[in-house]
């Protein structure tokens, strides 16, 4: 157990050095970055797929991985859209969007965990789906007049900071997150399931039930990034996050949590998060366009994959040299 | 464990250290400073940095002579926008555009209400807004550069259509997107322009959206033509969906049984005018609105006008212009582009 730990603490420490050399080469290369101005509207810029990010962590450290979260941000910001321009009070708009989100995530749950489908498979097609529903909803329409309360609170900070208010909706909920997956009965079933799903199984987790509670939270927390997001950009449209899914997948992997299951923290997501957004908006800031950003962001997907699996290759070659027990031989299996 | 307490130590400080320079020093992004005014007459306008924000990048509509308005003040132009055109879309770059400290943003709004908070988050650092083409909510931007009367624009297209069809027929409009601010201003005025006992015999069979999508305004076009075999006439209020439709009419053989008219460039219609598709259309000239954006960003950046009623500023080549209610500068009346005229054009 201790020399996993130490390990991962070198992930995280990698990061950490990753995002003090982008700071470093961000303040050289452009005057603007290191105000507080943009910092401010950077963390802004960051929350939906931060949010995203947190459910989609719990999912992807029990061997699973949901790529419907996009959609279901577009879905929830196209219900939140539509119903207030039926006018609709905003909390029940919003309650409604949440519903559908944790009800996205059923679909999802009941699919893999019941059918016993790939994860992969059935959320590439609610990727489409939920997506598709979106447009139902709210058709080629764009609804952009909102109670001002609710647009403010997308770009308000905290009074007398430069902190944005959704920034602390992201911490409250990463501090709860980091709670269920470190400290907690369930995230301790989480890596067992991500590990290896027929020993927990054995072992009396309720693999099923919980798979589908790590959908259902990946979906309501996913619309509540579309809630947020439909703050922040004034904007209920179906096609809100179109692609968010690549940074968000991104960030986990890049986070140090294993596509294979059973590894991963969540500081180490929120380490890479920053990193992530760093770059983005330093290449923002020196005007490269989007489109090409995502080469960026592609390549750093493929290297933190091939960088964790290295790290984990020697990780199990210093496993063998040492008689380090059975618990490191156990965790670095790795589920399915 | 103390290891990974540690870590998130580690993090935390980072977080900190982020914190504390965020409270540091503020770009003021100031100008060239005062610069004037008062007095009589308006005082010539001096440069700025000024960025100019489109509803998408790739459109040629919006390749102006703003860059020649930079050249002729001296002052800094720089061109940045999504590759489609939506509001979500824009506001990453305000915000952009506000942490770069620019002195001024010029943009057309893809949507009245979304941007509201970013600009006016973009003003409280310091930058001046200027709207043209498109416009905001009148409190989110100091002046509005608009291309020509709203009322004119609207009313003149059914008249020109009018004249095309005699004035009978079912006729439907191919407008950009279902919330573009201007297109349904101009409907608006096109409805009620409709509603005059000169057009009784004019019947509007649908208001369909292309959003300003080459492919979907072709569709939408064909669509029309199919659910509607009586369609005499189209209007398409929109330079991406004259064109569309343009194509569209002349790919179906149907010269001379449905009119089309709207608001297009020179450039994209020369080839439908010259085959007879299309009779008359009508626009502005979009390279001196963003001419004329420029001189006005500037002119606010060093505090020569503020956008209030009655003010005045030197636009170059185009004069002296004065600033309307709601802060409103008005480019001029639309130019009627038919086979006479179209090869004097080229934009």
């Amino acid at each position: 157990m201790k020399l996993r730990l130490s390990l991962l603490f070198q992930w995280e420490t990698l990061l950490v050095l990753l995002i003090i050399v982008t700071i470093l080469i961000g303040s050289s290369v452009s005057g603007a970055f290191l105000t507080g101005q943009n910092v401010s509207l950077a963390t802004a810029d960051l929350v939906e797929k931060a949010i995203m990010a947190l459910g989609l962590t719990l999912v992807i450290v029990a061997g699973e991985i949901d790529l419907s979260v996009a959609s279901v941000l577009g879905l929830s910001s196209a219900i939140v859209g539509a119903l207030v321009d039926t006018g609709a009070p905003l909390g029940v708009a919003i309650a409604a969007a949440l519903v559908a989100g944790a009800l996205c995530g059923l679909f999802n749950g009941l699919l893999v965990a019941n059918l016993g489908l790939p994860s992969l498979v059935v959320t590439l097609g609610t990727l489409a789906l939920f997506r598709g529903l979106a447009y139902v909803v709210l058709g080629d329409r764009a609804v952009s007049e909102f109670p001002l309360g609710f647009t403010d609170f997308g770009f308000a900070t905290v009074p007398g900071t430069l902190i944005p208010w959704t920034a602390v909706v992201f911490a409250v909920l990463a501090v709860i997150t980091f709670v269920v997956l470190h400290r907690s009965w369930i995230g301790r079933d989480v890596y067992a399931i991500g590990n290896n799903e027929h020993a927990a199984r054995f072992s009396g987790v309720e693999v099923g039930r919980l798979k589908i509670g790590l959908f259902v939270s990946s979906g309501t927390l996913a619309a509540l990034a579309g809630v947020v997001f439909t703050a922040r950009f004034a904007s209920a449209r179906p096609d809100n996050a179109l692609g968010f899914e690549l940074d968000v997948v991104t960030a986990v992997l890049l986070g140090g949590v294993s596509i294979f299951g059973g590894r991963g923290t969540v500081v180490g997501v929120v380490l890479a998060l920053l990193l992530i957004g760093a770059l983005r908006n330093l290449l923002n800031l020196e005007d490269v366009a989007a489109e090409k950003q995502s080469i960026v962001i592609g390549t750093l997907l493929i290297v933190s994959v091939i960088a964790t699996n290295a790290l984990r290759g020697m990780q199990e070659r210093t496993a063998r040299r040492r008689p380090a027990g059975p618990q490191a031989e156990a965790s670095t299996e790795g589920g399915g | 464990m103390t290891k990974r307490i540690s870590s998130v130590l580690v993090a935390l400080l980072l977080a900190l250290a982020l914190g504390v320079t965020a409270c540091g020093d503020d770009d003021d992004g100031g100008g060239n400073g005062g610069g004037g005014g008062g007095g009589g007459g308006a005082a010539e306008t001096q440069g700025a940095n000024v960025a100019f924000l489109p509803k998408q990048v790739d459109n040629p509509y919006f390749d102006t002579a703003a860059e020649a308005a930079a050249r002729q003040l001296g002052g800094e132009f720089k061109q940045v926008g999504p590759s489609e055109a939506s509001a979500p879309a824009q506001v990453p770059f305000i915000n952009t555009l506000t942490s770069q400290g620019v002195d001024a943003i010029a943009v057309s709004a893809n949507d009245p209400n979304a941007l509201n908070q970013a600009l006016k988050r973009a003003d409280q650092a310091g930058v001046k807004i200027v709207t043209y083409d498109s416009d905001v909510a009148p409190e989110a931007r100091a002046v509005f550069v608009n291309q020509a009367d709203t009322e004119q624009i609207g009313r003149s297209q059914v008249q020109i259509l009018g004249e095309q069809i005699s004035y009978k027929g079912e006729i439907a409009i191919l407008s950009a997107a279902s919330t573009a601010t201007n297109q349904n201003a101009w409907i608006e005025f096109m409805k009620d322009e409709l509603s005059k006992s000169k057009y009784k015999d004019m019947k509007l069979v649908k208001v369909a959206y292309g959003n300003d999508d080459d492919q979907k305004s072709f569709q939408e076009t064909l669509g029309l033509i199919q659910a509607y075999p009586n369609l005499k006439g189209i209007i398409s209020p929109t330079t991406v969906g004259i064109a569309a439709a343009a194509r569209a009419l002349d790919s179906e053989g149907l010269k001379g049984k449905i009119a089309l008219t709207g608001l297009g460039t020179p450039n994209q219609m020369r080839k439908y005018v010259k085959n007879g598709t299309v009779e008359e259309f009508a626009l502005w000239d979009p390279e001196k609105l963003g001419y004329l954006a420029y001189y006005a960003a500037a002119a606010l950046a060093n505090d020569q006008i503020t956008g209030e009623e009655g003010e005045t500023f030197k636009a170059g080549d185009l004069g002296e212009k004065r600033i309307e209610k709601d802060g409103v500068v008005i480019l001029g009346p639309p130019t009627r582009f038919n086979k006479e005229n179209i090869d004097d054009f080229d934009f």
